[in-house]
């Protein structure tokens, strides 16, 4: 396959099935390898939206300065595609992010803005919004509200699942934004009539969850649970185990938020068996493992791996 | 019917710390009067409207890890040796920042 640039080359990620995983030929899994794309991770795709987006809108002019809170995978992303594009690109990132989480947004050549580390998520995305407030020209890009994020998934990872797997009967991705779940949940619903759609969202240990008060809750705005079947919260304990499973059974390194998916999409398939019906399960592999070989998450025994990611969001 | 309830640190105020208690009802609505009776004020930071008809907004409540907006809300059933989990919506997905630890707080101080 060849491309024109590098950022042309996101997508059309390989689907292959867990043959070991899977319980009987009637109910299979399928994944979908997102660390495939450029930057490693399911993220390409949204940033990649969300910049031509802006562009699109006219938001986005040569020169301009892009603005994001993130530290994770969508800082990655965003910064592979604002290098290409010449655009300049500022995170914002709570004061403790890894040293390897630093030096990758670096390398790609964004700018880094510290938020308090006590303020955890929550407060990185405050001080993005008084920087953008600051900074009337700069644009953020803002992931959990941007419809962008989403289309992008209705139009690529949606199409691309039922082009290689017409028979699906389920889909199941992670809950953070929101995004991949909205997007390509609604084009597969639009397609596959009585399909479920399936959230696992990454349950964090207890520090993560610090707020002062319930009303400084978040819920993002591109949410919308009309387009779910159901949404199971997944521990750290099962994340990890089904992680280890995954390259232990498939030999798919992945990252633990995938531990996370894999989990209820082998809940989904034990129902299936339980019914006596057939099933095609897709579920998404967000990222790959080395990001998160620091954690801890792939030595030791399995208490020691919790104990470790204690704290962290690592989704 | 009883149940067991994981309450987050911000609401053991109203549990005198407890991060685990014992509840009864057959339905989600009916645990939460339930607890109320012995938690005096927990039902209110968890239930919103005029006659506390809706869950909070920023409140996710699981029995047995799944999200009870799609068991049927607070009408949702709730069987003998059921796990009820009740979390704040927090932002997530994004940013995979280690939360300060206790001790890094222990240093600051």
């Amino acid at each position: 396959m060849r491309f024109d640039s590098l950022a042309d080359s996101v997508g059309r990620t390989a689907l292959v099935g867990l043959p070991r995983l899977s319980p009987s030929p009637e109910v299979r899994l399928w994944a979908k390898l997102e660390q495939h794309n450029p930057t490693g991770s399911i993220k390409d795709r949204a940033a990649l939206w969300m910049i031509a987006d802006g562009e699109k809108r006219g938001l986005l002019t040569p020169g301009a300065t892009v603005l994001e809170p993130t530290s994770g995978n969508t800082g990655i992303s965003l910064a592979m595609v604002c290098r290409q594009k010449g655009y300049r690109l500022v995170c914002v990132m709570p004061e403790n992010t890894s040293v390897e989480r630093r030096q990758l947004l670096q390398m790609w050549g964004a700018e880094i803005r510290y938020s308090p580390a006590a303020g955890g998520s929550n407060e990185a995305v405050a001080v993005a919004k008084r920087l953008a407030a600051e900074n009337p020209d700069w644009v953020m890009l803002y992931q959990y509200g941007n419809p962008a994020n989403a289309q992008a998934h209705y139009e690529t990872t949606g199409p691309e699942i039922l082009e290689d797997l017409p028979g699906i009967t389920h889909f199941v991705a992670g809950l953070g934004t929101t995004g991949t779940l909205m997007g390509t949940g609604r084009y597969l619903k639009e397609h596959v009539p009585g399909i479920t759609i399936v959230a696992a969202e990454p349950r964090y240990g207890e520090l993560v969850y610090g707020l002062r008060n319930i009303d400084e809750g978040f819920v993002p705005e591109l949410y919308d649970p009309s387009v779910l079947t159901s949404r199971y919260s997944v521990g750290p304990r099962e994340a990890l185990r089904r992680t280890r499973e995954l390259v232990q059974e498939e030999g798919i390194f992945a990252g633990i938020s995938t531990g996370a998916i894999l989990h209820a999409a082998l809940g989904q398939a034990e129902r299936a068996v339980r019914e006596g019906k057939r099933a095609d399960i897709a579920l998404i592999v967000a990222d790959g493992g080395w990001k998160y070989l620091s954690t801890g998450a792939y030595a030791g025994t399995l208490e020691e791996a919790e104990a470790a990611l204690e704290g962290q969001l690592w989704a | 019917m009883a149940v067991q309830v994981r309450v987050p640190t911000i609401l053991r105020t109203y549990t005198g710390g407890a991060k685990l208690v014992e509840g009864t009802g057959d339905t989600l609505a009916a645990l939460f009067l339930d607890l109320d009776a012995r938690y005096s004020g927990l039902r209110g930071r968890l239930v919103t409207g005029d006659d506390g008809a809706e869950l909070h907004r920023f409140v996710n409540i699981y029995i047995n890890d799944e999200d009870v907006r799609f068991l049927g809300g607070l009408d949702a059933k709730l069987a003998q040796g059921d796990e009820v989990t009740i979390l704040p919506a927090v932002a997530g997905g994004a940013l995979d920042t280690p939360i300060p630890s206790r001790a890094a707080d222990r240093r600051r101080n």
